[in-house]
């Protein structure tokens, strides 16, 4: 059933050139899920999400200093071996330090026509954010126009974020039917799910989850559930990580991760006002990732509320080795999710992951978190 | 043999007597009923100064590096935050700080002193966080300023006002947290401090262009932190000036830090505080380390000049301009702390690449050290494409790896033995080998 979603994903670079062989626009490569890929798409590009390929490399050593996340390396990685060679333009939304060395290497020594960085306030916590990043949002749109020499109007971005924000209540639908006592999809179709819409088109997107939803709605899967498990942190596109976890008696139902919920899980709100302002709203008002989560920790609440209505056993907590905004938030949040009744285990996460030596780890967990059923 | 005369600095004692009365003043603040602060070195420290001449704060990074200079006591709190479970990659001043914390243990002697707020500001990843984490723990209110707008030369009205409309958001915060009034007139009154004191040190810096150079960076580390402790304060504003006056006199009078100078070399991002005996060691090739964008642009203020050079930023007073309303207070406190050299290769490595060059070319520098610091995420930002841009523009350059706070990831041995091969390839011998 999500066959397609593994060929998009697993095929990305395939679907990109054949996507500029039938249209008249760019690829754009975004770094950061904070991208507001609404204009870049309004505009008449592909927005395409960049993540790494999970291969060791030895290219980036030059240019990052090892101490900064693997995430960022491998992804800097795709670059400088030419893997987006057909890729004309780049753009960076603001958010950690990590992913931003990504960016500007791949400015300096990825030939590229186009490359903008935008100003994302850090602190989304105070009003102030809101009318700032619509003025920042302003500056990208004349900018993505003098690229291409076509004007953005409001009735483009208008469709745009609808094309959007039915991709993310179509999203929202798919992740629903994992709430019940048979979840309708694996983590892993579900990730591959997400992840596959960075690269796609996201109304060809939005078909084909449409065209599965029937019958998603209908599908018992052939295999136990097992324990219900959460996972939350850094960047995770790791397939066979899940793959491993779900083959060990259990299943992954929810997340809050940037390749997860966090990127659909709100919508722009249309108030009839300046469109830009209804997406500054919406880049603002996101489940926040912890770089932006300060002076409250505003995300805590909305992850336990995500483990509480998924009916979640136990998580999950994954970090990118070096990966400091999630440093600053592990120890707390272990503490909280404990305290309200979650098991939670962490695992610290490379480009790629020893599967033997975590496997042994989760079905540790998965022991633990069982036994609460036996006594 | 010697080349250049020279002496101890006059200002010495004054420099340390002003440092260890910061700390004082701050663990004695409630005695006198007044308030105490904390935040980083770059929060806007003017700001809280209009509660009145009874608030002091204490800045982290200062406070983690003092901790770092005690090995025993930052090994202890490295692992009090540790055992809290946090990881060792994590910035360590913030770690030294919350290990103190932790411990209750204060650098200069007695229990650590809680500060009744937290005002921060951030650009860095770990800034926001680190006192999110200090005001859960003290159970104390917090404000962050956020100043990631982009760097100077992009400034614009939309990326002013985010940053002026926090500031002016902050005041009412400060008078809701604290009951008191706000006295826009010491707020004006330190941010023209500010000015002073800032663009004073640049002065300072600019100065050790001279040959031979009457300051060398050892020394220069112990009198920039004035700036990252009060930079609002007129103490330290007049500390600075006084300062600047007698590196002058060195200069006029060929006073030099290192009397065998024969080599200049400039390093990058804090040193590893538990060892500058490195810069001592650079000394036994005649080499002097005259600063750094670090040391120069950490907290000093600079400009473009027309002539096509760098220096001291000019101050609003020196400008002419008067101060008169808060508005305009935040304003210019804005707009000069955005040009902060070190706030620049936050979004660009070419900038900071572009400004050593400089400093390269304006101060004859013969080669760069860098510091692969793993302790700061913040300022070894965009280091490796530094060197990429310093080799390419022809300047030798060497790295080191080590840790400005956290003695267990510095490796001495392997650290002298590339500056052995470093000075090597810059043709320079130990000098005792060279008689």
């Amino acid at each position: 059933m999500f066959s397609k979603f593994f060929e998009w994903y697993e095929k990305r670079h395939d679907y990109a050139r054949d996507w500029l062989t039938k249209n008249d626009g760019e690829v754009v490569g975004c770094f950061c899920s904070y991208a507001p890929e609404e204009l870049i798409y309004a505009a008449g590009h592909l927005p395409v999400r960049m993540l790494g390929s999970h291969e060791p490399q030895d290219v980036t050593e030059p240019h990052i200093f090892g101490m900064y996340c693997p995430f960022c390396r491998d992804v800097l990685a795709q670059g400088l071996k030419g893997r987006f060679n057909y890729m004309k333009g780049i753009m960076l939304a603001q958010s950690c330090l990590h992913l931003r060395q990504s960016f500007t290497s791949w400015r300096n020594h990825v030939p590229v026509d186009y490359a903008y960085y935008l100003y994302m306030p850090n602190k989304v916590q105070t009003d102030h954010a809101r009318s700032y990043l619509a003025g920042e949002l302003a500056k990208f749109r004349r900018s993505l126009e003098e690229w291409t020499g076509r004007e953005i109007t409001d009735e483009a971005l208008r469709e745009a974020a609808e094309v959007y924000n039915e991709s993310r209540r179509l999203a929202h639908e798919v992740y629903d039917l994992r709430k019940g006592p048979n979840p309708a999809l694996t983590g892993l179709e579900a990730m591959v799910m997400v992840a596959s819409s960075f690269m796609v088109d996201k109304k060809e997107h939005n078909a084909e989850l449409k065209r599965i939803l029937p019958e998603l709605k209908e599908r018992r899967l052939d295999r136990e559930t097992g324990a219900r498990l959460m996972i939350v942190g850094s960047e995770d596109d790791d397939t066979e990580f899940i793959r491993m976890v779900e083959s060990v008696g259990a299943t992954v139902v929810t997340d809050d991760h940037c390749t997860g919920s966090r990127y659909f899980w709100n919508s722009v709100e249309f108030t009839n006002g300046d469109i830009l302002s209804d997406i500054a709203n919406r880049y603002v008002d996101r489940p926040t990732c912890p770089t932006k989560d300060f002076e409250t920790r505003s995300r805590f609440p909305h992850i336990l509320q995500l483990a509480k209505d998924f009916n979640v056993d136990g998580v999950l907590l994954i970090q990118q080795k070096f990966c400091d905004p999630h440093e600053c938030d592990m120890p707390p949040l272990k503490e909280y999710l404990n305290e309200n009744g979650f098991p939670t285990l962490f695992l610290e996460f490379d480009v790629t992951v020893p599967l033997g030596p975590m496997r042994i780890r989760v079905e540790a967990f998965l022991e633990m978190v069982g036994e609460e059923e036996l006594f | 043999m010697a080349e250049y005369k020279t002496e101890p600095l006059k200002s010495w004692n004054k420099a340390k007597e002003l440092r260890l009365k910061y700390y004082k003043e701050y663990q004695d603040a409630h005695k006198n009923g007044g308030l105490r602060w904390t935040g980083g070195a770059w929060s806007f420290d003017a700001i809280p100064a209009g509660l009145g001449r009874d608030v002091y704060n204490i800045t982290g990074e200062p406070y983690g590096a003092s901790l770092a200079f005690d090995k025993q006591l930052s090994k202890e709190c490295m692992e009090a935050a540790e055992a809290k479970g946090w990881a060792r990659d994590l910035c360590s001043y913030m770690r030294n700080y919350w290990g103190s914390m932790y411990l209750n243990k204060y650098a200069f002697g007695g229990e650590y002193p809680s500060p009744d707020f937290c005002f921060q500001d951030h650009i860095c990843c770990s800034h926001g966080k680190w006192y999110q984490h200090v005001a859960e723990y003290k159970k104390i209110p917090y404000f962050c300023i956020d100043v990631s707008v982009g760097p100077y030369e992009d400034l614009d009205e939309n990326r002013l006002m985010f940053v002026v409309n926090q500031m002016h958001e902050s005041i009412e915060w400060l008078e809701k947290i604290t009951g008191r009034k706000y006295q826009d007139d010491l707020l004006i009154e330190a941010v023209e401090n500010e000015c002073r004191s800032t663009s004073a040190w640049a002065e300072v810096c600019y100065l050790n262009m001279a040959k031979p150079a009457p300051l060398d960076e050892k020394t220069m580390y112990s009198l920039y932190v004035h700036g990252t402790l009060a930079k609002h304060s007129k103490e330290i504003a007049d500390f600075y000036e006084e300062l600047r006056d007698e590196v002058k006199y060195r200069v006029d009078n060929q006073i030099a830090a290192v009397p065998n100078e024969r080599c200049r070399l400039m390093s990058d991002t804090q040193p590893p505080w538990g060892f500058l005996k490195v810069f001592r060691y650079l000394e036994n090739f005649g080499a002097v380390s005259i600063g750094s964008l670090y040391t120069f642009g950490l907290i000093g203020i600079w400009e473009d000049k027309p002539d096509g050079t760098w220096g001291p930023r000019t101050t609003p007073m020196q400008k002419g301009e008067s101060i008169t309303t808060r508005d305009q207070a935040l304003r210019i406190l804005a707009d000069w702390n955005l040009s902060k050299p070190e706030w620049q290769h936050f979004y660009d490595p070419n900038i900071k690449t572009r400004m050593m060059l400089q400093i390269v070319k304006q101060w004859g520098v013969d080669g760069v050290m860098l510091h692969l610091n793993r302790g700061c995420e913040g300022l070894s930002c965009g280091i490796m494409e530094n060197r990429l841009g310093i080799a390419e523009a022809g300047v030798p350059v060497m790295t080191f790896e080590g840790n400005m706070g956290d003695e267990r990831e510095f490796d001495e041995k392997r650290v002298m033995a590339r500056i052995d091969s470093f000075m090597e390839t810059l043709g320079i011998d130990m000098l005792q080998k060279a008689q």
